[in-house]
């Protein structure tokens, strides 16, 4: 790179032209920048030019640059993948990327109802449809992702109980259960539930051997990160509750058209992620979590997050939007508050909301009906590969484990030669559940068609020959 | 035809007023936004109807109540919602102080865009991900390299949660010298994020707050005080949020390192820093960046962000897992990481605004980010001369006090003069098509007002949010009135806020306001 004589004028900073430059210092009575900085003592002030790469000053040379990396990769849509456990290829609808690449909404931050009535209106009608969906009456604006959800409801259970210990399915997924066992240290004790090696289901005996009056809550995922459905739900929401215990169930929202809400059976905090909901992949980036209780001061005080509410205006017909108990907050009061508050997925919510209504109760139902057809079809088809078989019996939404050890060769060896022949098999949990051996996670969803299942089960048996 | 005179400044503007109602209300019950791909013929012969294999209790028998609507009834709602908000791509966004609400390049939006990033599973196969993981590799070298930090982890998803990533570090770190039990408190000051004080208390931590001293910032007595053996660590931003640099920040962390304590940089906004002083050359152990703020990446009207955290090597093996390396040839994902404090979230970060401020330190370079930082500064202090001259409105603590890259300013004298409180000109600010914010609570300023340009206006565009405060100034003092019932070019008018904090009355959702109001109908009718 030559070294440049001329100063740049920066298409991102609209002062950067010279003369303007000048005129400003003028304007404020300095010679030069450095004066403001003159509180910055000596000894700590940066000398020389930070070490970077010579910049790609025009748009084009950056769009070349970043394009070439960007080839270095290839989207799950470019190959045929069955990768889930938490992040998941859905059809994302047109609308959704459309409304989310809207500037107004892209740009926005932290507005009044007054300049931002849209944004509020747009979280408002998230949370109410999510609330259907959920069948419960209150739900957050967005917190980070499933993870963070279920780390702030199993603290939400804490305060609400006041007792100190929780008692989690064993199925958990290891990253969800590291989050969560970090947030929650200085307040709950975990137990881990053994789980049936057949169904997956959780073990009801060890349930009610642990539970005592000192647990705060019972957590349990529904589909399970397995996979499996866990079908008595409403026996353990009952074995928590007759302990005085609350009940929270991790759910992906995406299931709620064919299976029915927590609330249902009577959980009493659902949480989980939208990341299903209208959101790309994004490399694990499309992550938003959800929270609902039913809609009772003592659960709603709990919440660290943001909830829109609405209200009337001084003016007959006008809907108008603000915070809804504000003074729980962090914003509002620091290390008062609950946990704490701040930028989150937003955006993300506002996706998920358009979703939904593109969607709409017909959608849902299709969407799940239609996942757990392929899903059987897909469980039917592998299981006939000589050495392949389904690991837990049962119910399953979008996921299955597939067990490989019969066949004698590692996960790793096996999806190595399914990705030469164009396909990402499912998750590896060999080394995240060690006691399954060597078994992975598949995942479909009904961007899979017939063609597609087939098209794994053929390469499969080749593979494995 | 003569020349047409234009209108003066501040400019005419009403916000789009639609008069849009609930989503709810626009259902066509039948309608369809998007039809869901059918199941081949052969698969829904062969499997039947799987879902009457749900047990009774756990089959869904009533569809959720979602709105039913064509997909161009879907797309004006939302489009007309989006009209009825105020991004930084259409006002002069200098109102949202500490923020950084600068200029998000559209070119890096539409490069993630690209299924080579939107479409990535974070579990594929390492060889189908170099891209990402390079671009991620050198994000942290540039973080690096503009902190004077070890090593960085871009996993936390947003700013608070990189502050808690950090104090999940201190813990750790503590923890693994047999010193947590004994190091229980956090100190921060008043005038940094409130999520420091926050997170500390989450992790378990006594928070101790200082408040400023006569220069606007703590003293070193009052550290000095504050600091002893049970301090795990200090948490501050600097320049804090009045915008000055506290220039005792050398000393400030000396005295926690001799006390055993550690220093974390509460980085947020660098905007005004950069290349001019780095968090390791003050001696901090560890600092935060937000990438949506000086990095540029939009806000997304409150997320998806993207945080970063950086350490020197005695805290690196407390990183989150996993890490991003490169041994020469190829990059990958370390998660044989035995001290980490383990996951902050799901997967590796928010990786496509990972990419977006990639893109945009690579469009900028050293000396771009060093004039980003220049004229950040210098936009500031324009700002301050014009503010200055509006009636009412003072800058507390000593002159000569210089500020970085925001203000906060006090309107206390307008207050006292006229009854209109800082919150008032807040909301009257949205009739002039822009955005205003006091301060995060507690008022520590009276009747505060914080801005900050950033480097992405112009003198122009500085000149004209000037005369908006100023005409609200002269409005409060001649038409008091006119101020304290803004506001009148929005959406909507004043809100009613007593339902906010009533039980009975508050409605989180579409369900619990009908429910509500039903029964309100019902009584009133009765």
């Amino acid at each position: 790179m030559p070294h440049r004589m001329k100063p740049v004028v920066y298409p991102y900073i609209p002062n950067s032209v010279p003369s303007v430059k000048e005129a400003m210092l003028k304007a404020v009575r300095v010679k030069s920048v450095d004066e403001f900085y003159a509180d910055i003592p000596e000894s700590i002030r940066f000398k020389g030019r930070l070490h970077l790469p010579e910049p790609l000053l025009s748009e084009a040379d950056l769009v070349r640059h970043i394009e070439g990396l960007l080839a270095k990769n290839t989207g799950a849509r470019e190959a045929l993948s069955f990768l889930g456990a938490g992040c998941y290829q859905h059809h994302v609808p047109a609308v959704c990327d459309e409304i989310n690449s809207r500037g107004e909404f892209l740009t926005a931050y932290a507005g009044d109802p007054y300049e931002d009535h849209g944004r509020f209106q747009a979280l408002f009608e998230y949370q109410s449809m999510m609330g259907e969906l959920l069948n419960m009456d209150v739900v957050n604006v967005p917190t980070y992702d499933g993870f963070q959800a279920a780390a702030t409801a199993l603290l939400m259970a804490q305060r609400i109980t006041k007792r100190s210990e929780a008692l989690l399915c064993g199925t958990i997924g290891k990253d969800k259960l590291s989050k969560i066992q970090g947030y929650v240290r200085p307040y709950l004790q975990l137990q881990l539930l053994g789980y049936s090696p057949v169904t997956g289901l959780m073990d009801l005996d060890e349930l009610k051997q642990s539970i005592s009056d000192q647990t705060a809550v019972v957590f349990f995922e529904n589909p399970s990160y397995l996979g499996f459905l866990e079908t008595r739900a409403a026996e353990i929401a009952q074995i928590a509750h007759e302990n005085g215990a609350l009940c929270v169930v991790s759910v992906d929202p995406i299931s709620l058209g064919v299976i029915s809400p927590p609330a249902d059976y009577g959980g009493d905090i659902a949480c989980g992620d939208i990341q299903p909901l209208g959101i790309h992949m994004e490399y694990g980036g499309g992550h938003g979590g959800f929270i609902a209780t039913r809609d009772d001061p003592e659960f709603v005080m709990e919440f660290p997050s943001r909830l829109f509410g609405i209200s009337p205006t001084i003016v007959e017909g006008e809907y108008g939007f603000g915070d809804v108990a504000y003074e729980r907050t962090s914003f509002a009061l620091r290390e008062e508050g609950k946990e704490w508050v701040g930028t989150a997925a937003a955006l993300w919510g506002i996706t998920a909301g358009v979703y939904l209504a593109l969607m709409g109760p017909q959608g849902m139902i299709d969407i799940g009906k239609g996942i757990m057809q392929r899903v059987e079809y897909a469980i039917r088809q592998l299981s006939k590969i000589p050495g392949v078989a389904l690991r837990f019996e049962g119910i399953h939404f979008k996921e299955f484990v597939l067990d490989f050890n019969q066949t004698g060769q590692s996960v790793t060896a096996i999806h190595q030669r399914l990705l030469q022949k164009g396909i990402f098999g499912g998750v590896d949990l060999s080394a995240e559940f060690p006691e399954l051996g060597q078994c992975a996670l598949y995942t479909v969803t009904e961007i899979h068609n017939r063609a597609d299942i087939d098209r794994l089960a053929d390469s499969l048996q080749e593979v494995l020959l | 035809m003569k020349p047409i005179a234009r209108k003066p400044i501040p400019r005419r503007f009403h916000q789009a007023r639609w008069d849009e109602p609930i989503i709810f209300e626009l259902s066509q019950p039948g309608a369809r936004g998007i039809l869901v791909p059918e199941v081949d013929t052969t698969i829904e012969e062969e499997v039947g109807d799987v879902e009457q294999k749900i047990p009774q209790n756990m089959r869904r028998e009533t569809p959720p109540a979602l709105p039913e609507m064509a997909q161009i009834h879907v797309l004006r709602h939302y489009m007309r919602l989006s009209q009825e908000t105020l991004g930084v791509d259409l006002n002069i966004d200098v109102g949202q102080g500490t923020c950084t609400m600068k200029y998000s390049p559209k070119v890096n939006d539409q490069l993630t865009r690209s299924p080579k990033m939107a479409d990535l599973h974070p579990l594929q196969d390492e060889s189908t991900v170099q891209g990402i993981l390079e671009v991620m590799w050198r994000l942290e070298q540039f973080l690096k390299e503009i902190s004077g930090m070890d090593r960085f982890t871009l996993q936390p998803p947003a700013g608070s949660a990189a502050i808690y990533t950090n104090v999940a570090m201190v813990q750790a770190y503590h923890e693994s010298r047999r010193e947590g039990q004994q190091r229980d408190e956090v100190i921060t000051t008043i005038f940094s994020h409130p999520s420091n004080a926050a997170c500390a208390k989450v992790a378990g931590y006594r928070v101790v707050t200082l408040y400023p001293g006569p220069q606007g910032y703590p003293s070193l007595e009052a550290l000095k005080a504050a600091v002893s053996e049970r301090t795990a660590a200090l948490f501050i931003t600097n320049p804090e949020d009045t915008g000055i640099f506290n220039p005792q920040i050398e000393e400030f962390v000396k005295v926690v390192h001799n006390a055993g304590g550690l220093c974390a940089y509460d980085q947020a906004n660098a905007n005004g820093i950069l290349g001019i002083t780095r968090a390791r050359d003050a001696g901090f152990d560890l600092c935060h960046f937000n990438l949506h703020k000086t990095f540029s990446t939009p806000h997304g009207c409150g997320g998806p962000g993207a945080g970063a955290c950086g350490v020197t090597t005695a805290l690196a093996p407390f990183l989150p897992r996993p890490t991003v390396e490169f041994d020469g040839k190829k990059y990958f994902l370390n998660d044989d990481l035995p001290y980490s404090i383990g996951k902050i979230r799901p997967w590796y970060g928010v990786a496509q605004n990972i990419l977006k401020a990639y893109a945009w330190i690579m469009s900028l370079g050293a000396d771009g980010l060093r004039e980003v930082a220049e004229i950040a500064v210098l936009n500031n202090n324009y700002l301050l001369n014009k503010v200055l001259e509006i009636q009412g409105v003072s800058l507390p603590y000593p002159e000569g006090k210089r500020r970085i890259e925001q203000v906060r300013y006090s309107w206390e004298k307008l207050t006292n003069e006229t009854g209109v409180h800082s919150e008032d000109i807040e909301t009257r600010v949205a009739d002039f098509g822009t955005h205003y914010w006091t301060s995060h609570h507690p008022y520590v300023v009276p009747e505060p007002m914080t801005l900050e340009p950033t480097e992405s206006y112009s003198q122009a565009d500085l000149d004209e949010y000037a005369a908006i405060l100023r005409q609200i100034a002269q409005e409060a003092y001649t038409n008091p009135e006119l101020v304290l019932t803004a506001p009148h070019n929005s959406t909507v008018h004043r809100t009613v806020h007593e339902p906010f904090d009533d039980p009975e009355q508050w409605a989180i959702t579409w369900r619990a306001y009908k429910r509500k109001t039903a029964a309100r109908d019902h009584t009133s009718g009765a």
